[in-house]
């Protein structure tokens, strides 16, 4: 009888599930296809430590945490799935049969909307291995500008680079500041401070609403909203990354452009919402049910959230006759930029309110709390991450919102405005 | 050799500094960075400074570990 496992994915979720479908015990055949033609390799070194140059994007090849024992279908890209026939159909027109799937495709960089200025040299992404190493030799090369399209993590990182290096930054936010559409008001008064602060030239409220060239195929200006322009050799585009679900189109999962639907087990979906037997997902392609936040699943697009999901999915796949493990960490990540470290724990997309908790803004050392219908549901600190595992407990245990207990280090105006 | 620091558990005790400084800096307060390939002679030192973390919080691969 076969008893092949394939997993498609070969970054941090896919290794990751790798292990831990080895680690339930799995004997039986295991495949593992990737689009990239390389071994999975750490995304956080390549927004700092690869493009300060101190580490090359080929050093970020991602530690194993035991033997996987797996054939490796490097450089090939699923692009359909049978669940009838149980088949995966591959870019070279090959097809991969599997007796259980765990779909691990993350997500991709969005790239500029208008694809002729997309395509201009100098307009790059940051997402990739290679976009890492081609971002990396433009900024060794001291650009005289460079142009940051998006005030999300991903773009307060690159500038944040760019300001170590000594290259004079611009960073283009459409909202009033940056990382407030993930995080609210009060941490983006902090980072357009900061940022303002450290020398970056921020423009909020305003949109890029074209990248014109020189004439000869290269970026030479930005275009704004607000009638000024930015001139510029390169631009990073740094506006959000959407998950690889258009190869599982038509298979009858429970996917959208926002993600594939699984529960909290990492079992897919189908469009009853009922599991679909054998089929499993992690990581950043996944919009996951939590057991602490009912309601919408969440896409967190967090490491920490690709390690948990994919050590549950790839326990569960292994061991289908036993009960369901499922995913209980809240979700929490990280961001080091401008000198300091931002952490969060918990679902801020679900806050209806916010409320400062420790610290203040002004003194670049603060913990902002997040609440819905008077639970605390998320706590962001910057450099005050120490009170994390505090609140992460307090989230857990269901605590109110605003807390009731007097605090260490209290703000002096407890209210902060709606996120 | 290869590794990871898994920056949600990282509070910044900095023991990897002091015992592996070519691979672990602590470039702020609250801000660690690490090679995430360091050199195969700093082994010794980098699996002390793994032990030594008081979060758990840096990951070595298997094979590095069972030279």
């Amino acid at each position: 009888m076969s008893d092949h496992i394939l997993i498609v994915g070969a970054s941090l979720a896919g290794l990751r599930a790798a292990e831990a479908v080895r680690g339930a015990g799995f004997a039986g055949r295991l495949t593992i296809v990737g689009e990239e033609p390389c071994a999975p390799y750490d995304r956080p070194p390549l927004s700092k430590q690869v493009l300060s140059g101190w580490v090359e994007a080929a050093q970020t090849e991602l530690p194993a945490l035991r033997p996987v024992d797996a054939d490796w279908m490097l450089g090939m890209r699923a692009t359909g799935l049978d669940l009838v026939a149980r088949r995966v159909r591959l870019s070279d027109g090959s097809r991969i049969g599997f007796d259980r799937l765990l779909v691990a495709t993350g997500a991709r960089a969005r790239r500029w909307p208008v694809a002729a200025e997309a395509r201009l040299d100098g307009v790059t992404v940051l997402r990739t291995r290679d976009d890492a190493a081609a971002l990396r030799v433009r900024l060794a090369a001291r650009p005289e500008r460079v142009v940051v399209v998006g005030g999300g993590f991903t773009g307060c990182e690159v500038a944040s680079a760019c300001i170590d290096l000594g290259a004079p930054v611009t960073v283009i936010e459409a909202l009033e500041a940056p990382l407030l559409s993930a995080l609210g008001a009060t941490v983006g008064r902090y980072a357009a401070a900061i940022q303002r602060a450290k020398g970056v030239d921020l423009r909020t409220g305003v949109t890029v609403t074209a990248l014109e060239d020189d004439g000869a195929g290269r970026l030479a200006r930005v275009r704004l909203s607000d009638g000024q322009a930015v001139e510029t050799a390169l631009a990073v585009v740094c506006l959000g990354a959407a998950p690889n679900v258009e190869w599982l189109g038509g298979s009858g999962l429970a996917g959208s452009p926002r993600g594939l639907h699984c529960d909290s087990a990492g079992r897919a979906l189908d469009a009853a919402g009922r599991p679909v037997d054998g089929i499993f997902a992690a990581g950043d392609v996944v919009r996951m049910d939590h057991p602490a936040f009912p309601g919408p699943p969440l896409r967190t697009e967090h490491w920490a959230s690709a390690c948990e999901q994919a050590a549950v999915a790839g326990a569960n796949i292994a061991r289908p006759g036993e009960p369901a493990r499922r995913i209980a960490a809240l979700p929490g990540f990280w961001s080091m930029q401008f000198g300091a470290c931002l952490k969060l724990v918990g679902a801020p997309e679900r806050a209806d309110r916010t409320a400062l908790l420790h610290g203040s803004v002004e003194s670049g050392r603060f913990v902002v709390g997040y609440g819905q219908a008077g639970r605390l549901v998320a706590a962001a600190a910057v450099d005050h991450t120490h009170w994390l595992p505090f609140y992460e407990a307090q989230i857990e245990a269901g605590a109110a919102f605003p807390p009731t207990f007097a605090r260490v280090d209290p703000p002096a105006a407890a209210w902060d405005f709606a996120p | 050799m290869r590794i990871a620091v898994d920056l949600n558990r990282c509070q910044f005790y900095a023991q990897c500094c002091f015992l592996a400084p070519e691979a672990f800096r602590l470039e702020a307060e609250q801000v660690l960075a690490y090679h995430p390939h360091p050199d195969d002679a700093l082994r010794e030192k980098v699996v002390r400074a793994a032990a030594a973390c008081p979060t758990g919080a840096i990951l070595i691969d298997h094979r590095d570990l069972s030279r």
